[in-house]
């Protein structure tokens, strides 16, 4: 029964894999090697797709892999197999945290994440910004000096960022409407 | 009910703009539920995401139903993560259907090159707004910097380095605040 099994892979998915999209890859292959509705060639592509396109790549790589495996139903079960254990576990956790929000453990423990977790998000950015703006990768594949910077996103990039401090009236979501738009006329 | 169908769509329209892992919602949402509707504080955001880091599952997922807990209980935590799945559950339908050349587009790999370095533009802006809020003291600036500093150079696993920073947190926060306390 397909659909059981792909609850159940996903199912375990999504309690076990912890810190992301990206870290249920393992899973994936896994899955693809001990069963034969998903073909692990199809992997590499599936995250192509799932990094360019709306949506956390989590989900998207689960819609993904349930729409391979058995269509339109696959890819429902699949994506609320994943996140099942989550909306469970985080539930039972947000109530605990509601009870002890004012004990001073909570409190001392939360001061100690923030800094680590803003530190996690800025590497993030930082990962992001390696790919878009400052490609040192593609520098060191053409060691043309030209290539460690890609100055058209550069120059949206700087725009972005002054126009963002000081407008912040405007939605976030326009600014990446409008980037898409400069991308497609631009060429990037 | 009105209100769960809100949370519905303001999740849905962070899921459709969320462009890459987790951490790229952060600007969205900081706009929609901290500065527009006021529902939460810019620390709790960060705590928020701080837990999500280390809670099970896709850390997108994991936000949306601490913020829809905090709204309206297990109702609000299940339609926020619904909300949030529905765009790609849509969209990936129809590029394995009928979009099946999704990547060789031309004008899409364009697009995503400008979406990248704006949504990039976006974090870093709201890296500030959380850096003046969470980061009080020398030992925030440590663990600050030694995150940044691991994730980036080193393979470490971000649940152990934020376990090991509530850790840190548990020994020293008592006595950091009481020392600011005796500063003032």
């Amino acid at each position: 029964m397909i659909y059981l099994e792909l609850f159940w892979e996903f199912f375990k998915t999504g309690l076990f894999s912890i810190g992301g999209g990206l870290a249920t890859i393992p899973f994936l292959y896994d899955i693809g090697e001990r069963y034969d509705w998903l073909d692990t060639s199809i992997i590499p592509d599936m995250i192509a797709i799932s990094e360019s396109t709306p949506g956390p790549i989590g989900i998207n790589m689960a819609t993904y892999t349930g729409y391979m495996a058995a269509g339109m139903l696959g890819s429902l079960i699949a994506s609320l197999s994943v996140i099942l254990p989550s909306v469970i576990i985080v539930i039972l956790l947000s109530k605990l945290l509601v009870s002890y929000s004012q004990d001073k453990r909570v409190l001392n423990a939360m001061y100690g994440l923030r800094p680590a977790s803003l530190g996690l998000i800025t590497a993030a950015a930082f990962a992001l910004l390696k790919v878009s703006v400052f490609t040192f990768e593609t520098f060191v594949e053409t060691r043309n000096i030209l290539d460690i910077i890609d100055i058209k996103a550069l120059i949206l990039f700087v725009c972005l960022l002054v126009a963002r401090i000081f407008y912040r009236r405007i939605h976030p979501i326009i600014f990446i409407v409008f980037a898409g738009i400069v991308g497609i006329i631009f060429k990037f | 009910m009105r209100a769960l169908f809100e949370l519905y769509w303001i999740f849905l329209k962070v899921g459709l703009f969320t462009f890459g892992g987790g951490y790229t919602m952060l600007p969205i949402l900081q706009k929609e539920i901290v500065e527009k509707r006021k529902w939460l504080a810019t620390e709790q955001l960060i705590d928020f995401y701080s837990l999500s880091q280390c809670s099970p599952g896709v850390i997108a997922v994991n936000v949306s139903t601490y913020i829809g807990y905090n709204r309206k209980k297990y109702l609000g935590g299940i339609f926020c993560a619904l909300g949030v799945i529905t765009p790609s559950i849509i969209i990936i339908t129809i590029i394995a259907t009928v979009l099946t050349n999704f990547l060789h587009i031309e004008a899409v790999n364009h697009a995503f090159a400008g979406i990248r370095a704006a949504v990039a533009a976006l974090v870093i802006v709201t890296i500030i707004d959380m850096y003046k809020k969470s980061i009080v003291d020398w030992v925030c600036i440590i663990l600050y910097i030694g995150s940044f500093v691991i994730s980036v150079f080193t393979s470490i696993s971000p649940v152990f380095i934020v376990l090991v920073s509530a850790v840190v947190g548990l020994l020293l926060g008592t006595r950091m605040s009481e020392r600011k306390k005796r500063d003032k």
